[in-house]
């Protein structure tokens, strides 16, 4: 679809405004309707119609697989990590009070940290879902071991 | 701070090593931190039981939050004897991986195979802990999700098929469950299992609760395999890698199983069961599974749907023993579920030992393997005679708790059901012990390397002979399950 003015020039236009949208959500997402995961999603869309609008190659470009993989792992790590920094510093496990100097602020620091964990996770998990299914195979390496088992 | 965080450290170690796991290029590595993580853990939950079994609870708030508004861990010894089950099964079984996994999956893929196992460990573990319901739920479909993967990842093309058999079915069970939930949110305002069981006999809602117990019980039915929605666990059981039939064979149904005995012991009461006609349902259940599991299982003719389809039957058992609604009857659901998991990962483990030798499950061509196999051969034997309930081993303890139960109750066709299921069982175990040991070898096979590879043979052998010695000193199990029934008591009646 790349050779369609139209939707280049739209998808152009609108890709960075839902990035906008997307860490909208996610930043105010202590204070209003939203959070980690449909900051993810959000954020995952954009490059979703990246990849519809320019083609796999050029989405596999913008963040390559094994970088996606990386994130997911990451966001679940930067969750439980929080977690277990908590506990560390003699809460329960996420307790977020004693992340900080006064609980409020140990509260706020707790749960935009897990948000974001939550939300590097949703949005590298949908694009690689994304990918799955649009059959691309990864590597080379990949494909060959693919053949082999069918 | 390991001693009182434990608990969580528990769900969250799993938690943390899965992802680690997941990114690790090659399988020895992630192997190596699996294997890590489970010991751990093991540790953990027998610290947990050691502290538990005395008496006393061990109540963990997430997050600093109170129930009932926070999610609770509240250990009592029910709990604690199901995470070291798990726990058990999942350290042995990872033992088992070292030379399992590499035989059946893809090199790329076994890092992620070990993400999922642990995934799956970890919601099991999780299931069995929590003491909020819908953290039930979460942790359900954690282990659920993981699992399906785990299934799909089987040899054979089929594994995809029975893996998304299992997903559909499994999705609907968990749909059950949360709907369940819902109702008795709505009834009674709250998820904390302590604070439903208070309100649940408070609330005037009578319907919203029968309602929410209906759903609640076919959910985890089907995630339990209980006659008559198990018909997902066969083909899932036989398609699996070798390691994942294994491991769920110990632990997945046994969780939902547990799920149901604390549904109807402490959340709603055994006074609601019995008004309801509920125990009778699953005694009624219970035993049509006993013998629809073993009739099926005699007709298969290869390994691992016999096992499959045998613990359908064993799955009866356990639905008898809490459909009995005593302290006796749930003991023996106890101990029957502890000595399940180790007489069934046994069998399965064996059974792949002869799948790695000979390349083949089917009972035909692996007629007089066993001579040829002493080691294997010895395990199935013992774990096939403790299935059964021969005297001086694991079964028989379980077997005679349930029918000292069904005695104290004068319930003398569930005496009946429990003989006849036992001598069905000597019929499918004969079949694979006559075909095994005493017909000639049709089939040429290498023999007898295979059986000597020390991480297949050391988790074998340490539960056959678990079999034996804990059939012999009764005292660790039946006092675990003691210490589990007698916490519970404390807990229904506040």
């Amino acid at each position: 679809m790349k050779d369609n003015i139209i939707l280049r020039i739209v998808a152009k236009m609108l890709i960075p405004l839902i990035i906008l949208f997307a860490l909208y959500v996610q930043f105010h997402g202590d204070y209003s309707p939203g959070g980690g995961f449909q900051a993810g999603i959000i954020f995952s869309s954009a490059l979703i119609l990246y990849r519809l609008i320019f083609g796999l190659e050029a989405g596999d470009k913008a963040i390559p697989r094994p970088v996606l993989k990386l994130i997911a792992s990451l966001g679940v790590l930067l969750y439980t990590g929080t977690g277990v920094a908590a506990l560390f510093m003699g809460g329960e496990f996420l307790n977020y009070s004693v992340l900080a100097d006064t609980p409020v602020h140990g509260q706020h620091m707790g749960i935009i940290l897990v948000e974001l964990g939550v939300g590097f996770t949703v949005a590298a998990t949908m694009l690689l879902i994304f990918d799955s299914f649009a059959g691309r195979p990864l590597t080379t390496q990949d494909a060959g071991i693919e053949k082999q088992h069918d | 701070m390991v001693g009182q965080h434990s608990v969580i450290l528990m769900v969250v170690l799993p938690l943390l090593a899965a992802p680690v796991t997941a990114l690790l290029p090659g399988g020895r590595s992630s192997w190596a931190i699996v294997m890590t993580v489970m010991a751990l853990c093991l540790i953990m939950s027998l610290g947990i039981l050691g502290d538990v079994i005395s008496g006393s609870l061990i109540h963990y708030e997430l997050g600093g939050w109170a129930p009932p508004w926070g999610i609770a861990y509240e250990i009592d010894g029910l709990n604690a004897l199901m995470a070291v089950i798990i726990s058990i099964v999942g350290t042995l079984v990872a033992i088992y991986a070292w030379y399992s996994v590499p035989a059946d999956i893809p090199e790329n893929k076994q890092p992620l195979f070990y993400a999922a196992y642990l995934l799956c460990f970890l919601g099991l573990l999780g299931m069995s802990m929590t003491g909020d319901i819908f953290n039930v739920f979460v942790f359900l479909e954690i282990s659920s999700l993981a699992t399906y993967a785990l299934v799909g990842m089987g040899r054979n093309r089929q594994a995809l098929t029975a893996s998304f058999q299992y997903l559909i079915l499994g999705t609907i069970g968990a749909t059950f469950f949360l709907i369940g939930i819902g109702l008795a949110y709505a009834a009674t305002g709250s998820l904390n299992m302590a604070d439903l069981a208070i309100r649940l006999s408070e609330s005037t809602h009578v319907q919203t609760i029968h309602t929410a117990f209906g759903f609640i019980f076919i959910g985890m039915a089907l995630k339990a395999a209980v006659f008559p929605l198990h018909q997902w666990l066969p083909r899932a059981y036989t398609y699996a890698p070798i390691t994942v039939s294994a491991f769920l064979a110990g632990t997945s149904t046994k969780v939902a199983a547990y799920v149901i005995a604390r549904m109807v012991f402490t959340v709603f009461t055994p006074e609601y069961s019995r008004q309801t006609l509920f125990n009778e349902l699953l005694m009624v259940l219970g035993a049509i599974a006993v013998i629809h599991g073993a009739v099926r299982s005699i007709g298969q003719t290869s390994i691992k749907p016999l096992l499959a389809w045998s613990s359908l039957s064993q799955i009866g058992y356990f639905m008898i023993g809490i459909g009995l609604l005593s302290a006796t009857g749930l003991m023996a659901t106890m101990i029957h579920i502890f000595n399940h998991a180790l007489i069934k990962t046994t069998l399965f483990m064996a059974a792949g030992i002869l799948l790695y030798q000979t390349g083949s499950l089917r009972i035909a061509s692996l007629s007089g393997m066993g001579r040829h196999m002493p080691l294997t051969f010895a395990a199935i034997i013992i774990a096939g005679l403790s299935l059964i309930g021969v005297p001086g081993t694991v079964g028989f303890i379980s077997k005679w708790y349930l029918v000292l139960a069904a005695v104290e109750q004068q319930a003398w066709w569930i005496v009946a059901v429990l003989v006849l299921g036992s001598a069905m069982a000597i019929i499918y175990v004969w079949k694979l012990i006559e075909t095994l040991y005493f017909q000639p070898t049709t089939e040429p096979h290498d023999t007898g390397h295979i059986e000597r590879t020390p991480a297949l043979i050391i988790p074998t052998w340490t539960l056959a002979i678990a079999c034996i010695y804990l059939g012999l000193d009764t005292g660790i199990s039946v006092g675990a399950a003691e210490a589990a029934v007698n916490s519970l008591g404390l807990l229904s009646r506040p």
